[in-house]
């Protein structure tokens, strides 16, 4: 069991997963959006190959309107 | 020459722009209004905030780049909302992921969120991370010459002084500090935040500014798509007054614009 903080809000999940199975579990795959994980972006390229661990901090971005 | 060569285009980091007004995506009633209110500015160059997108509470929400195709438009994503060069330096980092590497940018870093002056110490220290790391950075800030220029020499690709305050529609408060932004300045200097009507963008263009960026001028309006127009043609119609030279001031001067002979006896006359 892992417990991450996404956009804020803690998430835990039983097995292990890597950034592209999250954002698949957050029902976000195919559309444009940005990861950042404790601070550091994570390549769209990169999301297979990188395993969330206990504790992190994700942001996930979208474009919305502003000035 | 090509029939419809723009002989007078905004170039900002060596690409060319036909329209000269820059506009905000922010505030409109649904993405359909932002949409007809963009297309009827003609702008080129569109604002995006990057935000915290929903984590599966509203699957099948609109995104705005459905309405605004980043094929079609210049997406200039912000940092809207930040107070510290280090948030607004990871904000435009997720811009460029999200926007597969894209690297011009709008750099803002706010002093408070009552006034939303720009904090130009931070703003100073974000565009030196940000030009060191590849982005092209147009940089708002407040209107004081010599961080303009200190702006400029770090390396941004137009700087972007406040007319007034964000969202205040005051208009131009100093323009002379704009004249000396304008007289100082290499790079393109592009007026945003303060603009309220479509006289402000004109006079703003009049001083010699190479575009204006606009957001709640043409939001707040009670037709937002008709201002939309207006700020079009008030943004040509001063970079055209700019560019003829207008004549001098006089209080007055005894030279009327009808020819002084050939005008008929005066009644009365023998």
């Amino acid at each position: 069991m892992i417990s991450v903080t996404i956009n804020g809000e803690r998430r835990q999940f039983d097995t292990p997963l890597n950034c592209a199975e999250l954002i698949d579990r957050l029902e976000l795959a195919g559309k444009r959006v940005a990861l950042e994980r404790n601070g550091e972006i994570v390549p769209r390229s990169r999301h297979a190959n990188e395993r969330l661990t206990d504790g992190d901090r994700l942001e996930i971005v979208v474009a919305v309107g502003g000035g | 020459m090509k029939p419809h060569e723009n002989l007078d285009p905004l170039v900002i980091a060596g690409k060319s722009y036909n329209s000269r007004l820059l506009i905000g995506t922010g505030k409109y009633q649904d993405f359909a209004e932002t949409r007809a209110a963009v297309e009827a500015s003609g702008a080129e160059i569109v604002t995006v905030a990057i935000r915290r997108t929903n984590i599966g509470q509203n699957k099948g929400e609109p995104s705005l780049l459905d309405f605004l195709p980043p094929s079609k438009y210049t997406l200039l994503p912000n940092t809207a909302g930040c107070y510290t060069a280090d948030d607004a330096v990871r904000t435009l980092r997720l811009a460029r992921e999200l926007l597969d590497g894209h690297e011009l940018v709008k750099l803002e870093v706010l002093g408070d969120p009552k006034t939303l002056y720009p904090n130009v110490v931070d703003t100073l220290a974000a565009a030196r991370t940000l030009v060191k790391d590849g982005f092209k950075v147009m940089v708002y800030t407040s209107d004081d010459p010599i961080i303009a220029k200190q702006l400029e020499d770090i390396g941004c690709v137009a700087v972007m002084p406040l007319a007034s305050l964000i969202g205040s529609g005051m208009g131009i408060l100093n323009p002379w500090n704009l004249q000396i932004i304008i007289e100082n300045a290499r790079a393109p200097v592009i007026v945003d935040a303060g603009v309220g009507t479509a006289s402000d963008a004109t006079v703003a263009m009049e001083l010699g500014c190479d575009g204006v960026l606009m957001n709640t001028a043409v939001a707040a309006a009670r037709n937002p798509v008709l201002m939309a127009t207006a700020m079009d043609k008030a943004v040509a119609a001063g970079r055209a007054a700019f560019l003829a030279g207008r004549m001098p001031k006089k209080l007055y001067s005894a030279a009327p614009s009808s020819p002084t002979t050939g005008i008929i006896a005066p009644s009365g006359s023998k």
